[in-house]
C-alpha cells in the first residue's frame, strides 16, 4: 500500500510540473519580448490582473470561454483516440447555418424548438465530421487532409446560401438567415453586472458526459484503446474503422454545440459576421488542457482572460499584439513541457521498478544463501 | 579484439551478462544464438550504439570505449544492418559517400577509390545505377562496401543471410572469404547453423544473454550446435500423459487468405488450412517464421478475413463473428508480438488487465467498466501469476518482458478460455518466466482447454505438443508425432525438404546427447 502511494504521489507532482514549468517559460520568454519592445512586462502583468479581475471581465471571460470549451471537447474527443479533427471549424460554421435556417422557419414552442435546433447542429455537425470518418475508413484519407479542406468546403457552402433570396435576407450591409422567434432564446443566469450564458450549464454538462463516457465505460476504454495503439485495440477486439467513424461522429457532434451559445444566447440568427475561427482555438485549448475535461475548463478560461486583457493593455499603450505572442507561447511551451515530462516520468517509473525489484532480488537471494 | 565480462541491463532484464570472446584478426567469426538470446545487443555494444554497464573492449590489446557508432568506425569498426540503410533515390556512389565526403570528395576520386575496393574485394559494385534499380545482394554488397569505404578492418554483419536466397548466400560467402583473405576481420550474426559451419573460423554460442561455448566448426555438428544454442539443462517442457479427448474445440476447414504486397503482387499465405483441436489437447505448429503462421492466427482470431473455409469453436461456426465476439465466446490470446498486439504500454497494469475483456466480467458491469472490481483481479493475477511489480498503478512499459508475459498469460487465463492462441509464449522471457508458462499451460490443458501453440523453439514445441503440424509456405505439410521427433528432423521439414507423416530413424536422438560432453 505504501508502495503505491509513493507511485501516486510522483505521479501528482509530475502532473503539476508538467504546467507550472509551462507556465513559467511562458512568462519568461514573454518578459523577454515584451522587454524587447522597450516596455516594462511586470506592469503588463498587473494591468492584465486588475483588469481581468474585474467583475464585468468575469462575466465576459466565462462566457467566452463557453465556446472555447466546447470547441476544445470536439477536438480532445479526436486526440483521444489519436485522430486529428482540424474541421471543427467549418463543422460549427455549417452547423449553426443550418440550424439558424430550420430556427428561422419554425414558431414552435421553445421548449420543443430549442432542443430541435441543437440536434439539427449536433447532426450538421456530425455528418461533415463523419465524411472525413469515411473517407478515412474505406479510402485510407488522412482527416488531417479531408477535414481541412472541408472547411473550405462548408464556407464555399454557407457563402452560397447566404445570399438574399436564397436562405439569407439582407440587413444593412449584411445578410443574415431570418432571426429566430422570441421563444428560441435561450435562457440566461441573471449575474451582476452582465447574465451569465445559460449555456454554461450545457458546456458543465457536455464535459461531465465527456469525462465519464471515456473513463468509466465499455465504449470509453475502447475508444481509449484505439487511441494508445491501434494493434493491440483491435486484437482485443475493438472494431477499429468503426471506432473511426464513431469518434468522428461524436466529435462533429460537440462540434455542433459550439455556435449554439452565440446564435441561441446573443446574435439569434447566422449571418456574415457570426464567429469564426473557434474551432481552431479548440485545438490550443485541447492542448493546453491536455485533453481533461478540468484541464480544458481552465485553459478555455486562461484564453478568454488573455483576450479580455488584451484589448486593455492598448490602453497602456503595449502592443495588443502581445496578446497572441503570449497564447502562441503558452501553447508551445505547454506542449514541449509536457512531452519532456511524460518521458522522464515514464523512465523514472522504470528504473524505480527496475531498482526495486532488483531490491527485492538480492533480499531473496541472501535470505537463500544464509539458510 | 577482445570482449570481456560485458553485462548490460535493460529496465528490469538483463540483456548480456558476463560476455567473454575473443575474436582473431583476420577470420570470420560466427556469433550464434536463438531469438533473443542477446546477439542484437551485444552487436550494439560492439558498434556504440550502446554502453555497457560493465566489462571491457579491448582491441589490438588496447582497452577502448565507444561512446557512438563514429567512435567505433574511427577505430575501423563497421557494421551492416539487417535492415539497409540506403536511400533508394540515390545512386550507388551518392550512397557511398553520404556522411563521408571529408574522405574522399564526391566526384571523380570517390568513384576511383569505390572501383578499387570493388575490384578487390570482388564486390562487383556499379557505382552510377540507381539503388532503387538493385536487388536485396546488390544493396547489401553496397552496404558492405560503404563500410569498407570508411576504413573499417572489421565488418559486423547483422543476419546477412536472412534476406538471400541460396545463390546469392554462396556469393555472400565468397566475398566474406575474400575479406579475410585481405587481412579483415568479420563477425557474423546468424542463427542459420549450416551457414555458420561453412564460413566462420571461430563459432560463439550465445544463449540467454551470456556465452556458453566457443567451438571451432571442424570438431562439432549441426546438431551439437543446436544444443548449445537451446541449452539441455534448460527445464524442459516436457508433458507426455496424454489429456487428449475425442471432443473437438476448434476446427478450420480449407482455409485460404491471399495478399498483395506493395507492390500490388498477389501472394498466398494460406493454402487450405485445415485443422482440428481437441479438448485437452496442444497442437504445435512448427515452422520458419513467415510462412503463414501469424495469418493462420488472425484469421482464427478474427483479425484477418480469410477468402474461403470455415472455422467452428466448439461445434459453433465463428467464421463470420468479430474478434470480440469469438474471445468471448472463449478464445484466449497470447500474441507474438506483445507490445504491439498485447498491452498498452503507457497504461498502468489494470487498464492493462482490461484490454481485450472490457465486455467481460469482472471489468464491466453491463455498458460501465468495473474499475474496483478489475483493479482487485488486477492485483490478484499479480499475485497468483508472481508478476514481479510493486504495484498495480505502474505502467506496463516499465516490466520487464518476462512479467509483462506473465500478466498477459495471467489475464488470458483468468477468462478461462476454451482455446488458447499462444504465440511464441515464452519468447524474450527469462527462464524463470518459461517454467512458469509452461507449467500454466499444462495445467489448463489438463482441465480440458484446447491450445493452439505456435513457436520457434523446437523443444518448447516438442516438449509441449500432442500433435504437431509443419507449415511451409501456407501450407500444413507435414505432421509428427511429438513423442518420437528431434529438433533436427522437424528443422528439415519446416525447410520443405521433408513432408507427409515424419517418422524417426532409431539412433537419432540418442547421439545427439552423447556427443554433447565432448564440445565443452
Amino acid at each position: 500500500m505504501k508502495k503505491s502511494a509513493r507511485f501516486d504521489k510522483n505521479k501528482v507532482i509530475l502532473g503539476i510540473a508538467a504546467p507550472v514549468l509551462a507556465i513559467v517559460a511562458a512568462l519568461l520568454i514573454t518578459s523577454v519580448i515584451i522587454l524587447a519592445t522597450g516596455k516594462d512586462p511586470l506592469h503588463a502583468y498587473a494591468v492584465m490582473l486588475d483588469f481581468g479581475s474585474k467583475s464585468d471581465s468575469q462575466v465576459w471571460i466565462i462566457n467566452k470561454a463557453v465556446p472555447y470549451y466546447l470547441s476544445a471537447l470536439a477536438v480532445a474527443i479526436g486526440f483521444r483516440m489519436n485522430l486529428f479533427n482540424i474541421g471543427v471549424d467549418g463543422q460549427y460554421r455549417i452547423a449553426a447555418f443550418f440550424a439558424a435556417v430550420v430556427g428561422g422557419a419554425l414558431t414552435l414552442p421553445g421548449f420543443l424548438q430549442i432542443p430541435l435546433i441543437i440536434l439539427v447542429a449536433m447532426l450538421v455537425g456530425s455528418v461533415w465530421a463523419g465524411i472525413a470518418g469515411l473517407l478515412k475508413t474505406t479510402r485510407g484519407v488522412s482527416e488531417v487532409i479531408t477535414t481541412i479542406m472541408l472547411n473550405a468546403i462548408a464556407a464555399a457552402v454557407i457563402g452560397y446560401f447566404l445570399q438574399d433570396g436564397r436562405l439569407a435576407v439582407k440587413d444593412g450591409n449584411l445578410f443574415h438567415t431570418p432571426s429566430l422567434p422570441a421563444s428560441s432564446h435561450f435562457f440566461s443566469i441573471p449575474t451582476q453586472p452582465a447574465p451569465l450564458d445559460g449555456f454554461l450549464v450545457v458546456a458543465v454538462v457536455v464535459g461531465f458526459a465527456y469525462w465519464f463516457v471515456l473513463n468509466r465505460t465499455r465504449f470509453g476504454f475502447d475508444l481509449r484503446t484505439v487511441g494508445q495503439s491501434e494493434s493491440a485495440a483491435e486484437a482485443g477486439g475493438v472494431g477499429v474503422k468503426r471506432m473511426i467513424v464513431t469518434s468522428m461522429l461524436l466529435s462533429g457532434a460537440a462540434a455542433g454545440l459550439i455556435g449554439m451559445p452565440t446564435l441561441l444566447g446573443e446574435s439569434y440568427n447566422y449571418g456574415t459576421d457570426f464567429p469564426i475561427g473557434i474551432g481552431f482555438t479548440g485545438i490550443a485549448i485541447a492542448l493546453l488542457g491536455r485533453n481533461h475535461p478540468v484541464g480544458m475548463a481552465a485553459a478555455a478560461l486562461l484564453w478568454g482572460f488573455l483576450e479580455r486583457t488584451g484589448t486593455q493593455l492598448e490602453f497602456e499603450d503595449y502592443q495588443q499584439e502581445i496578446v497572441g505572442v503570449m497564447q502562441g507561447v503558452i501553447v508551445l511551451c505547454v506542449v514541449v513541457a509536457y512531452e519532456l515530462v511524460r518521458r522522464y516520468g515514464l523512465r523514472l517509473q522504470q528504473r524505480q521498478v527496475g531498482a526495486e525489484l532488483a531490491a527485492q532480488a538480492r533480499k531473496t537471494e541472501k535470505a537463500e544463501v544464509s539458510s | 579484439m577482445e570482449l570481456r565480462g560485458i553485462t548490460k541491463r535493460f529496465p528490469g532484464v538483463v540483456a548480456n551478462h558476463d560476455i567473454d570472446i575473443t575474436i582473431r584478426r583476420g577470420t570470420v567469426h560466427a556469433l550464434v544464438g536463438e531469438n533473443g538470446a542477446g546477439k542484437s545487443t551485444l552487436m550494439k555494444i560492439l558498434y556504440g550504439m550502446q554502453k555497457p554497464d560493465e566489462g571491457t573492449i579491448g582491441i589490438d590489446g588496447e582497452r577502448v570505449s565507444f561512446h557512438s557508432p563514429a567512435d567505433a568506425i574511427a577505430r575501423g569498426i563497421g557494421m551492416v544492418h539487417q535492415h539497409f540503410m540506403l536511400a533508394d533515390n540515390l545512386t550507388v556512389l551518392e550512397n557511398v559517400v553520404l556522411g563521408g565526403e571529408k574522405l574522399h570528395g564526391i566526384g571523380g576520386k570517390a568513384r576511383t577509390e569505390i572501383l578499387k575496393i570493388s575490384e578487390r574485394y570482388g564486390l562487383g559494385v556499379r557505382p552510377d545505377v540507381l539503388v532503387e534499380d538493385l536487388g536485396v545482394a546488390d544493396r547489401q554488397r553496397v552496404e558492405i562496401l560503404k563500410v569498407l569505404y570508411r576504413g573499417a578492418r572489421t565488418l559486423i554483419l547483422d543476419e546477412p543471410t536472412a534476406v538471400l536466397v541460396p545463390q546469392e548466400v554462396d556469393a555472400l560467402f565468397d566475398n566474406l572469404r575474400e575479406l579475410k583473405a585481405e587481412g579483415l576481420t568479420v563477425i557474423f550474426i546468424s542463427h542459420k547453423l549450416g551457414e555458420v559451419l561453412s564460413v566462420a573460423d571461430d563459432i560463439t554460442v550465445i544463449r540467454r544473454g551470456t556465452t556458453v561455448a566457443s567451438v571451432v566448426p571442424g570438431e562439432t555438428t549441426p546438431k551439437q550446435l543446436a544444443e548449445l544454442m537451446v541449452g539441455s539443462e534448460l527445464p524442459s517442457p516436457q508433458t507426455r500423459e496424454s489429456t487428449v479427448t475425442d471432443v473437438e474445440m476448434l476446427k478450420a476447414e480449407g482455409l485460404r487468405l491471399s495478399t498483395a504486397d506493395a507492390e500490388g503482387v498477389e501472394r498466398i499465405v494460406l493454402d487450405d488450412v485445415s485443422l482440428t483441436i481437441h479438448k485437452g489437447e496442444v497442437l504445435g505448429i512448427a515452422g520458419v517464421e513467415g510462412n503463414g503462421q501469424a495469418e493462420l492466427v488472425e484469421a482464427i482470431m478474427g483479425m484477418r478475413d480469410p477468402d474461403s473455409g470455415t472455422i467452428t469453436l466448439d461445434g459453433s461456426d465463428i467464421s463470420r463473428l468479430p474478434t470480440r465476439t469469438r474471445r468471448e465466446d472463449g478464445i484466449g490470446y497470447i500474441p507474438e508480438d506483445r507490445h504491439r498486439h498485447g498491452l498498452l504500454l503507457e497504461a498502468p497494469l489494470w487498464e492493462n488487465r482490461i484490454l481485450g475483456h472490457v465486455t467481460e466480467k469482472p471489468n464491466a458491469k453491463g455498458l460501465l467498466l468495473d474499475l474496483k472490481a478489475a483493479r482487485a483481479d488486477t492485483e490478484r493475477i499479480v499475485a497468483e501469476y508472481d508478476v514481479r511489480t510493486p504495484g498495480i498503478e505502474v505502467t506496463a512499459a516499465s516490466l520487464s518482458g518476462g512479467n509483462q508475459q506473465k500478466l498477459i498469460v495471467g489475464r488470458e487465463m483468468s477468462h478461462h478460455p476454451k482455446l488458447l492462441i499462444a504465440a511464441h509464449p515464452t519468447r524474450g522471457v527469462d527462464v524463470g518466466a518459461q517454467a512458469q508458462i509452461w507449467d500454466q499451460i499444462r495445467e489448463a490443458r489438463r482441465e480440458g482447454l484446447a491450445v493452439l501453440l505456435i513457436s520457434a523453439d523446437l523443444d518448447e514445441l516438442i516438449g509441449l505438443s500432442d500433435t504437431l503440424r509443419v507449415m511451409y509456405r501456407g501450407r500444413l505439410v507435414a505432421d509428427a508425432d511429438p513423442a518420437t521427433i528431434t529438433p533436427e528432423e522437424l528443422g528439415s521439414a519446416m525447410t520443405g525438404a521433408a513432408t507427409g507423416h515424419l517418422t524417426v530413424s532409431e539412433d537419432g536422438p540418442a547421439e545427439g546427447r552423447t556427443e554433447e560432453g565432448g564440445s565443452e
